[in-house]
């Protein structure tokens, strides 16, 4: 009965989301740039070695698309909590969930899959191979989503907090570990000639873990920060 | 009839009649702690034969493995609390949390660093990038979370929910930590004591470890029921009997 209803909301939440990004364009750019940044460091700093290189990519490209999730989850909640807008959208029908699982998703769209389209071009100029590329842009595409969820415990925990964003990124770099290491390992097992079969499925499983709970977590910490 | 045993039960659970309970029974926890410490020490230093493969250097596990049993448990004891506070709305239930995090976070440092002491020798290294030594890394990290979100919030009510939400979020770790060994075929070696095999190492070796794993565990509920009465002195300071100088234990901190 009520499905319609939650679907409908879920979309408009997103489109909202969205058209706000699209508004400010920069935010979008800095995370990207960020990324790139990140990733472009390394190379610099570790020598132009074309083996080492290889060696570092996969750590070096997560940790790189770890930090720019985190970078843009500062703004997740905090502009619709500063303007009042969160706390009207507790009081709409449709479970807190629906409204965490779409705000979510726009993060992801804005600052998460940007970095999983880049991927590839960043891995290439690390000298990665054809198929380590393929495995690294998967396993980025099935763990930034759960990077997002995480995260956004963290950003609803640390809601109008003084020092939030210091401490949003002690909260949830510990929590993002285990992705990051499933993440990078697929890569690494893929070239190394393992195959990266079990680290995308542990990927994928703790997308699933994440989308069940990290809604409901992020809903309960979203009325804990407003009550 | 219903109405008889629940005050009953929950008596203990207003501050103010755990206030004088945590005091006495603290006395005989830290004695019992220093007993079974005392023993435990005395049975893995003197008693224990010597590793014929680690020889003396092993002895340290006598301090590594029952406080790297305890900071899983002091999780895990400190979610439970901080989920009972979440779902029943109860004061002492966060207060409790908050007085085990500091603990648990010591236990995952001393298990760290007895680690280090005992890997130097053995494998030749302070550290290594193992499952288990970074997961057990991150516990402490999420001790620190857990601690540093509650500083960090200035309403109380807040910030009690708020680290409970967190602390129960984090408990996914502690499973890694314990299956780490198992998951991952790593330098960390299995566990030698589990309650379904016959252990694998001498008798007295095993009666020091489980004494000092006692001895840990009274040692954790006296500092925890000291730390309590001093949150509950912090919190309570508005209330009545709080302030009430006939009470003779409050005058006595004061």
């Amino acid at each position: 009965m009520n499905q319609p209803g939650m679907l409908a909301a879920l979309r408009e939440i997103i489109r909202r989301d969205l058209l706000l990004a699209l508004r400010r364009r920069s935010d979008v750019l800095t995370t990207v740039l960020f990324f790139i940044l990140v990733a472009s460091l390394f190379p610099l700093g570790v020598g132009p070695e074309p083996a080492v290189l290889r060696t570092i990519a996969p750590g070096v490209l997560w940790v790189a698309a770890l930090l720019s999730c985190l970078l843009s989850l500062g703004r997740l909640f905090t502009a619709d909590y500063v303007d009042g807008v969160l706390e009207q959208m507790l009081l709409i029908p449709q479970p807190l969930s629906v409204l965490v699982i779409g705000k979510v998703t726009a993060h992801w769209l804005i600052s998460g899959l940007p970095v999983v389209l880049l991927s590839p071009l960043l891995g290439l100029q690390f000298g990665l191979s054809g198929e380590a590329l393929g495995v690294l842009t998967l396993s980025l595409l099935l763990g930034t989503p759960t990077l997002s969820f995480i995260g956004a415990i963290g950003a609803a925990l640390t809601l109008g907090v003084r020092g939030s964003s210091v401490l949003i990124a002690l909260l949830v770099l510990p929590l993002f570990i285990p992705v990051l290491i499933f993440g990078a390992g697929a890569v690494s097992s893929s070239a190394s000639g393992i195959g990266a079969g079990a680290h995308l499925s542990l990927l994928g499983a703790g997308l699933l873990l994440a989308l069940t709970l990290a809604p409901w977590a992020t809903a309960t910490s979203l009325r804990i920060a407003l009550e | 009839m219903m109405g008889l045993t629940r005050i009953n039960w929950f008596k203990y659970s207003s501050p103010q009649a755990f206030y004088p309970l945590a005091g006495r029974m603290m006395p005989w926890c830290a004695a019992a702690a220093i007993l079974l410490i005392g023993v435990g020490l005395y049975i893995g230093f003197f008693v224990a034969p010597t590793d014929f493969q680690q020889g003396q250097s092993y002895r340290i596990i006598f301090v590594h493995v029952p406080a790297a049993w305890m900071s899983m448990f002091l999780y895990v004891v400190m979610a439970i609390w901080a989920g009972i506070g979440l779902g029943l709305n109860a004061r002492p239930s966060f207060m409790m949390a908050q007085a085990i995090a500091p603990t648990g976070a010591l236990f995952t440092f001393l298990a760290l660093v007895t680690g280090a002491m005992w890997g130097k020798p053995t494998w030749g290294a302070w550290w290594v990038w193992d499952a288990r030594l970074t997961s057990e890394l991150i516990l402490l990290f999420l001790y620190g979370g857990v601690m540093l979100l509650r500083t960090s919030i200035d309403d109380s009510r807040r910030a009690d929910r708020a680290s409970a939400v967190f602390a129960l979020v984090g408990v996914v770790n502690v499973p890694i930590i314990y299956f780490s060994v198992r998951w991952w075929n790593t330098l960390h070696q299995g566990a030698s004591v589990s309650m379904t095999a016959a252990p694998k190492m001498a008798a007295t070796m095993l009666t020091a470890m489980l004494v000092m794993t006692l001895g840990f565990w009274m040692y954790s509920i006296a500092v925890i029921l000291v730390r309590m009465r001093c949150v509950i002195l912090e919190r309570e300071r508005q209330s009545s009997w709080g302030t009430h100088p006939s009470h003779q234990d409050v005058v006595e901190v004061h």
